[in-house]
Parts: structure tokens; C-alpha cells; sequence
């Protein structure tokens, strides 16, 4: 019984379908950016929605694509590290030039 | 038992200090400093943002729809790679070559969109009704007031943008230059693997670590797309950011 499992059954990573309705839903989360641009009414709360949906969008490819849900979380600490600093840095540079004070 | 069956997972129990493996390990450390890189392009293009002396500005060239077709075209190519190496694990080789094509092709598609805004963008071409101007941008406004000065019947410019041409061509053009790079060189990586795997026993089920590194780059390259697309595309045209 055991041998007939597929690899993805031993490693616990997703099925291709799993794959294909994550790609579905990154699309459609694509399409309601492109749509909310588009939408004069929300004014500057087109940026926090458009920044979440955005954040969506990497966790899902970060999780899944990449497969940090089910991989070591030593993997996972070395990618956030690097993404936090990369986040310090914008906002730090843009503190210190006073983008938007 | 079944476990002799299954592909290896590069992760875990590798005979080494930490019981991972050391490339896998490098790659992840690799794609931690190429988010500082990224983020440190990001935030040169945030902080010069609006600061441009003149124009074209985003407003003027950005085309959104066209970005999101190839937005959504690298998306695509996540999952392309992704049931490649899925395809891999599972001793279909004839699916991971398939993937892999449909992968290199989508990742060239994208960098043919990427060809294309550029050459638009260099040879922007505005032309400006004197009489009926219609509402203008504040770089068309420059135009106009250049340009129907002197009682002409029509305003034109054909600077274009171009990485000399203000803050904002010299910002973007590197951000998106440097993704782009990152696109050729996976596109490059993808098809040598599959050249690799015609080559009999250095790309098997249970060898599989090469592929799975290439699809981490290729992944990266996605996401750090999926913060340009907004960042730059989105709020670039918005204007209260």
C-alpha cells in the first residue's frame, strides 16, 4: 500500500491539481489588483489593498512554489532574513531621504 | 520501504553538520541577499520617485494591461515549473521535458513583453492638439506650453524615455534591467537542464536536486516580480503615492 504512494504523499507537498488551483487563485488575485487600479473611488486606500493583495501573491508562490510550508524551517529563516533586511533597507533609505514625510 | 521508492527530498538528513543540504542551503542563503539587492534597487526607485525634472514620467508611458498580460504570463510559468519538477519526482520524464519547454518559453515570452515596453518607452511619441489639448499630463503640459506657444496648430516631442533621460528612466530601467537579467539567466539555466536530462542518469527522479534549485531561482525571479508589478506598475501611475 505504502509503495503505490505518489511523491508527493511522501514528501507532503501538493498534488499538480493543488498546484494548478494555487496558480487559479494567484491569477484572479492578479486580475483584482488590476481591477482596483481601475477603481477611482477607493483614493489612497487603493494602496494598503493593493499592498495586501500583493503580499498574498509572494506568500503563496513562497509557500507552496517554493515549497517553505514543507521544507526545513532553517530554509524558511534564511529567506525571511534576507526579506526583512530588503524591507529595513527600502524603509530605513526612505526615512532617511524623507520620501514621504 | 516506500521510502526507497519515493524521490529524495533535498532538505533533510544529508550526512551534513545541520542534516541539510549544503547546496540547497546556499541556494536559499543566495536568494536571502538577492532580496537586499532587489529591495536596495526598490527603494533608489521609491526614493527618486517624483523627482524627476522633466518628463516622461510613469503616467506617460506605463501601459498596465500590457504589464499584466506578462505579469500573468510569469505567473504562469511558476506552475509550468513547478508541475515540472512535480513531474520529475514522479519518473515522468517525458511531463518534466514538456514543463520545462512550456517554462523556457513563458519565461522568454515575458522578456519579449519586457523588449517591447522598452523600445516603446525609448521612442515615446506625444502629439498634442494645440486647440483641443484635451486633459494633460503634467509632461504634456510642458509640451504644450513649449510647443502651441507660438500659435502652431499641433505640439510634439519624440525624446522618449531612456535611462539618460530623467530620475525615473535611470531608477526603472535598472530595477526592471536587472529582473530582466535574472529572467534571461533562469531562462538559460531551465533549457541547459533540460539539454541535461536527454543525457542518460544526470537528471533522474532520484537526482533531482539540480532541477529543484533552478525552480527556487525561477520562483525568486517571480515573486520579486509579483512587488515590481505593484510597486513600480501600480503605484507608479497612482498619484497620490
Amino acid at each position: 500500500m505504502s509503495q503505490e504512494l505518489s511523491a508527493e504523499e511522501h514528501t507532503g507537498h501538493p498534488t499538480a491539481g493543488q498546484y494548478f488551483r494555487i496558480a487559479v487563485i494567484l491569477c484572479v488575485i492578479t486580475a483584482v489588483e488590476v481591477g482596483v487600479f481601475y477603481v477611482e473611488f477607493l483614493g489612497h486606500w487603493m494602496i494598503p489593498i493593493l499592498f495586501i493583495l500583493s503580499a498574498s501573491k509572494f506568500t503563496l508562490v513562497a509557500m507552496y512554489y517554493m515549497h517553505l510550508k514543507f521544507d526545513h524551517k532553517l530554509f524558511t529563516y534564511l529567506f525571511v532574513a534576507g526579506f526583512i533586511l530588503a524591507a529595513l533597507i527600502i524603509s530605513f533609505l526612505l526615512l532617511l531621504f524623507g520620501v514621504y514625510s | 520501504m516506500a521510502q526507497e521508492h519515493a524521490a529524495p527530498i533535498h532538505g533533510e538528513d544529508e550526512g551534513t553538520t545541520t542534516g541539510l543540504n549544503h547546496r540547497k542551503m546556499l541556494m536559499w542563503a543566495f536568494l536571502g541577499s538577492d532580496c537586499m539587492f532587489f529591495g536596495s534597487l526598490i527603494a533608489t526607485y521609491l526614493v527618486y520617485q517624483g523627482k524627476s525634472l522633466e518628463g516622461p514620467l510613469p503616467i506617460d508611458v506605463f501601459d498596465i494591461p500590457v504589464t499584466s498580460i506578462s505579469t500573468f504570463v510569469l505567473l504562469m510559468s511558476s506552475m509550468s515549473m513547478v508541475l515540472a519538477y512535480s513531474a520529475l519526482t514522479k519518473n515522468n520524464m517525458k511531463g518534466f521535458r514538456i514543463w520545462m519547454i512550456s517554462t523556457a518559453i513563458m519565461g522568454s515570452t515575458f522578456i519579449g513583453f519586457q523588449v517591447y515596453e522598452f523600445s516603446s518607452f525609448a521612442t515615446h511619441h506625444v502629439e498634442i492638439d494645440c486647440v483641443n489639448p484635451g486633459e494633460l499630463t503634467k509632461y504634456e503640459q510642458h509640451i504644450f506650453d513649449d510647443g502651441c506657444s507660438s500659435g502652431e496648430a499641433h505640439a510634439e516631442s519624440h525624446e522618449g524615455l531612456k535611462p539618460q533621460t530623467n530620475l525615473f528612466g535611470t531608477t526603472f530601467y535598472t530595477l526592471t534591467g536587472f529582473h530582466g537579467a535574472h529572467v534571461t539567466l533562469g531562462v538559460v539555466w531551465l533549457l541547459s537542464l533540460l539539454l541535461l536530462s536527454f543525457k542518460k542518469g544526470v537528471i533522474t527522479p532520484e537526482k533531482n536536486l539540480d532541477v529543484d534549485l533552478a525552480a527556487l531561482y525561477w520562483h525568486f525571479v517571480d515573486v520579486v516580480w509579483i512587488v515590481i508589478f505593484t510597486v513600480v506598475y501600480l503605484f507608479g501611475v497612482f498619484p497620490g503615492f
